[in-house]
Formats: structure tokens, C-alpha cells, sequence
């Protein structure tokens, strides 16, 4: 290297050197990523294609049993999606204009239970929703009802203990999203005469989709692929697809076709997902 | 002018508005009570003196409490999910907050891309990542070891320390550092004496959740764990075959210590939702 080069070299070098500190930031990361993430990733694809090529795919797919469990899946997250969204949204509108106070108590009724282990609380739910739980003994007792209600192991039981795990992923999105409200807008509609509910539908809710997509995505993906409370609460009769891969894997160690179910669920989250990053613009307000 | 042809019409919003308002904290004590009541129902369970599922409690005792203390298997699982959790956060607060600091100071090709790679584990469900892992670990044979629990968990922790701390790295100003740093202090200096301690808060969070992310975990657990049983494994184990009341001693002890972290997070700095 002559002298030149050196100092052609030194001066690139103090020209980059932050980008290139940044640059050696991510590689312990992207290193870990790549080996621990991308490449099982990648492993289970091409697991999902031994033996003659699609057959996992064709007997998901195409076997009936197989494709209700899909749909059925897909189900039952849009009726948690749409329980969560109509349930916290007032709630997220209350902590948004509460004073101090009681902005931050609900804050510790969400937020406690949110940081609290989803077995533990799964348990609490089958405290209360069983057989022999605190709803069908008080109702037993008080002689509204002859037999127990079937309030667990359905899908009654199921979205009740997960719209109570995901209640808090809609509720933060659409807090941020009120909290930077400029309430001047709902304000200066109403000064000029429109009704409650024509500043709610044409003026505040608008404001709030970017939340409310936020929201309803969050808890579509984190649903779909939902297994503690589904196996639980759902006492094998309610199978969703999560469920029935971890059956495939320990009891029929069958591991193609858990690795085809995998990759229908994957896809189905991933297009989910970028459905969000569409609509949002890659501008993820919740964060 | 007539003034009724105004007020009525007010006087009726009004009254509309506070029937609104009052609905609307209904709804909220009803929403909260929902999600409270799961947590407060195990208090008495764990307090029962009966060996069933039994509401309202025949008696009351401490026996739940004492069979896990006293049971090798409880304790045994607690310490080593205690264990995970503490290298998961070690190894997920290193490489996500360089990972932040490139993200958030670094001009390269490929930084949105690296982004969307960290961001992804959050995506992806668990169970498609742990029959993946399971493939992997399984193919070295090496499932069973705590440290491949680690390993898994982590991949999920570092998004969550990835989207806090650069949050944090955003809004920092970043000609303090360029001042200590015209003063003579090195780079490294400079970082570990005026950055990370104004971040602090967040760093806190960021730990808290990634400890807690992998503390909760089963999944991954489940499938990599083998016949070493963690917390929350042996917890679904309890729960699936119904065998006594000690998960809803286990369950209180964890509400009361979530409840200590959360407090003692709020009073090291604020950022413990992801809302704030």
C-alpha cells in the first residue's frame, strides 16, 4: 500500500467510521437472528416438503377435518377481534380524558393484569367459569338455573379467557392515539354546530383508525396463533390450529404435516400482518 | 330573541352528555372488574383447605403454600425459570440495545431490512417458532438443556428491547454526548456516562419485559425444555391433569411479586407500558 492509499484510506475511514460502528452494533444481533431464526425458519420449510412433495400441503388444505380447524381458527380470533375492539375502545377513550387520578388507577387495571402470567390467569378463569366455578355455584345456589351452564370447554370459554389476555394490545394503541388527540377538533365541530354524534362518527373516530387498525391487527395475528388458553379453557374440544400442531408434534409425531400447518399459519399471520403495514404506511403509532 | 329555542335544546345535550358519561364509567368499573376478577378469585383458592376445586373454600390454611415450598420439583422449576430469565435478559438487553444504537444513529444499506428482521419474531407465532427450534435443538440433541431455553427466548426478547430502547435513543439529545465528547471523554466514555444513564428508564423496562417475556413463556418451553420443567410448564402440567390447589398458591405468589416489580419499576422511571 503506498503512502497515498494510506491516507486515502484514513480519510474514508474518519468519513464512515460512525456508519461503520453502527454497521458492528447489528451484527451480534443479526448473527443470532440469522442462526436462531432465519435458519430454523428456512429448515421448517423445507421440512414441510418431504416425502412426495406436497402432500402435507394437499391434506391441509383439502382434508376436511383439516380445513375446519383453519376456519374455525380464523373464526373464533375475528370474534375475539371484534369483542376486544367494542370493549376497550370506550375504556381507552376513559383513560385518555380521565383526570390524573383515575387515568392512572384504570392504568393498573389493565396494566397488572397484562404483566400478570396468562396461566395464572387462564387458572382464574377456570375458578370462575367451571363446572363447579363461582358463576354456576351462585347461580345454583340463588335457583336462576336446575344444571350447571357449560361456560368452559367451548368456545364460550375460550374467547372469554382470550379477550381478557388480548383486551390490553387493543386498548394501547388506541390510548397513544387519543392521548396525542388534538381535542380542539371535536371542540371546534361542535362550536360550529354539528351533534355529538356527528363529531364522534365524522371527526373523532376517524382520528382514532390508525389506533383502531393497530389495535384490531394486533390481536387478529396474536389470536390466530393463540395455544395456553385455547388448551385450556377449551378442554381439546375446541381445536385451533395452534392446538393441533403441538398434538401433531408430541402425540402423533408426525412432523411434516406439523411443519405444512406451521407454514399455513405463518402465512396467514404474515399476510395479516403486512395488510397492517399497508394500511399504516410502516408507521406503527402503538410503539 | 327568543331564549328556550337555544337552552332547550342545551339543557337536553346535557343531560345527554352525563348520561353518556355516567355509561361510560360503568362500563369501564364492569370492563376493569372483568379484568381483575381472574387474579382475585385465586386468593381464596390458594387460602382453601379443601384438595378440590372448591368455591366458596370449606376452610382455610396455609397447606397449598407449604406443598410448594417443601415440593423439590416447584422450587426446582422456579429457580431455573429464574435462571433462564436472567440470561435471556443479559444476552436480549446486549444485543438489542446495539442493535437500537445502529438502528437509531447508523446511515447504511440494508438498516430497514435489519429492522424487519428484529421486528419479526413478535409476528411469527410461538408455536411455528418452537417446532422450528425443536428441529433445530433436536437435530444436535441437545433438547432438555436450559441453555437452548435461553437461546429461544431470547430471539423473542429482543424485539420488545429493540422497539423501547430506540424509542428512547430517538428522542435523546445527542449533542450532550458530542459535548462530554469535545471535552476529552472517549466514545465509551461518553456512552457510559452521559447516554445509558439518561435512558435509564426505559433500559429498566426493556429489562423488566424481556425477563418477564421469557419468566411467562411456555411454548418454547415446552417443546426444549424435555423432562426439565420450567415454572410455567410445570404450572400447565398442574392445570391440564387438575392434581391440588398448590398452582393457586404459586399463582398468588406471582400476582403479589408482579404487583412489587411493577411499583418498583414505576419509581425507577416511567415507560413500563407500551404507551407511555
Amino acid at each position: 500500500m503506498t503512502e497515498i492509499d494510506k491516507i486515502k484510506l484514513g480519510s474514508w475511514w474518519r468519513r464512515n467510521r460512525d456508519n461503520a460502528t453502527s454497521m458492528f452494533a447489528a451484527t451480534p444481533a443479526m448473527l443470532f437472528l440469522s442462526l436462531l431464526y432465519l435458519l430454523p425458519m428456512v429448515l421448517l420449510l423445507s421440512q414441510s416438503f418431504e416425502g412426495s412433495s406436497l402432500q402435507h400441503y394437499r391434506k391441509a388444505l383439502t382434508d376436511g377435518l383439516y380445513v375446519q380447524v383453519l376456519l374455525d381458527t380464523l373464526m373464533i380470533a375475528a370474534y375475539v377481534c371484534i369483542a376486544c375492539f367494542v370493549i376497550g375502545y370506550p375504556v381507552a377513550y376513559f383513560l385518555s380524558i380521565a383526570p390524573g387520578v383515575w387515568s392512572t388507577i384504570g392504568m393498573i387495571f389493565v396494566l397488572l393484569p397484562f404483566w400478570t402470567s396468562i396461566l395464572v390467569r387462564t387458572y382464574g378463569w377456570m375458578v370462575i367459569l367451571g363446572r363447579n366455578g363461582i358463576i354456576n355455584r351462585t347461580l345454583l345456589h340463588t335457583g336462576i338455573i336446575d344444571t350447571p351452564l357449560a361456560l368452559m370447554n367451548n368456545i364460550t370459554g375460550v374467547v372469554i379467557g382470550m379477550v381478557h389476555v388480548l383486551l390490553p394490545y387493543m386498548i394501547f394503541p388506541l390510548y397513544a392515539v387519543m392521548r396525542r388527540m388534538d381535542k380542539g377538533l371535536a371542540m371546534a365541530a361542535e362550536g360550529l354546530g354539528a351533534s355529538g354524534w356527528q363529531v364522534f362518527t365524522k371527526i373523532y373516530f376517524p382520528l382514532t383508525l390508525p389506533g383502531v387498525l393497530a389495535g384490531v391487527t394486533l390481536v387478529y395475528v396474536l389470536a390466530i396463533g393463540f395455544f395456553i388458553t385455547p388448551a385450556l379453557l377449551g378442554g381439546g374440544k375446541v381445536p385451533m390450529i395452534a392446538v393441533l400442531i403441538e398434538q401433531q408434534v408430541h402425540t402423533f409425531l408426525n412432523w411434516g404435516f406439523a411443519s405444512a400447518l406451521s407454514l399455513v399459519l405463518l402465512t396467514a399471520t404474515l399476510a395479516v400482518y403486512a395488510v397492517l403495514r399497508r394500511v399504516l404506511r410502516g408507521n406503527m403509532q402503538w410503539t | 330573541m327568543d331564549i328556550t329555542a337555544t337552552t332547550v335544546p342545551r339543557v337536553r345535550r346535557i343531560h345527554r352528555g352525563l348520561f353518556l358519561r355516567n355509561l361510560l364509567y360503568v362500563w369501564c368499573a364492569v370492563v376493569f372488574l372483568f379484568l381483575m376478577a381472574p387474579l382475585i378469585v385465586v386468593f381464596p383458592i390458594s387460602l382453601s383447605s379443601s384438595e378440590y376445586l372448591q368455591f366458596p373454600p370449606p376452610g382455610w390454611s396455609l397447606r397449598w403454600f407449604e406443598a410448594y415450598i417443601t415440593d423439590s420439583t416447584w422450587i426446582d422449576a422456579t429457580w431455573r425459570s429464574i435462571k433462564i430469565g436472567i440470561w435471556t435478559t443479559l444476552l436480549s438487553m446486549f444485543m438489542g440495545t446495539a442493535l437500537s444504537f445502529s438502528q437509531v444513529r447508523g446511515r447504511y444499506k440494508g438498516k430497514s431490512i435489519i429492522n424487519q428482521i428484529s421486528l419479526l419474531p413478535l409476528v411469527v407465532p410461538m408455536i411455528v417458532y418452537s417446532i422450528s427450534v425443536y428441529g433445530l435443538f433436536g437435530y444436535f440433541k441437545l433438547i432438555g438443556m436450559w441453555q437452548v431455553i435461553v437461546l429461544g427466548h431470547t430471539v423473542h426478547a429482543i424485539p420488545f428491547v429493540v422497539i423501547i430502547v430506540s424509542a428512547a435513543l430517538r428522542t435523546f439529545d445527542i449533542t450532550q454526548e458530542q459535548a462530554a465528547m469535545s471535552l476529552g471523554a472517549s466514545r465509551a466514555t461518553a456512552l457510559w456516562q452521559i447516554t445509558l444513564p439518561q435512558i435509564r428508564p426505559s433500559l429498566v423496562s426493556a429489562a423488566f419485559l424481556a425477563f418477564i417475556s421469557s419468566f411467562d413463556e411456555l411454548v418454547v418451553a415446552m417443546f426444549l425444555g424435555g423432562s426439565n420443567m420450567t415454572l410455567p410448564k410445570k404450572m400447565f402440567d398442574n392445570i391440564v391433569n387438575e392434581i391440588d390447589p398448590t398452582i393457586a398458591a404459586v399463582s398468588v405468589i406471582q400476582i403479589l411479586l408482579v404487583s412489587l416489580i411493577l411499583i418498583i419499576v414505576s419509581k425507577l422511571g416511567a415507560g413500563a407500558t407500551p404507551s407511555q
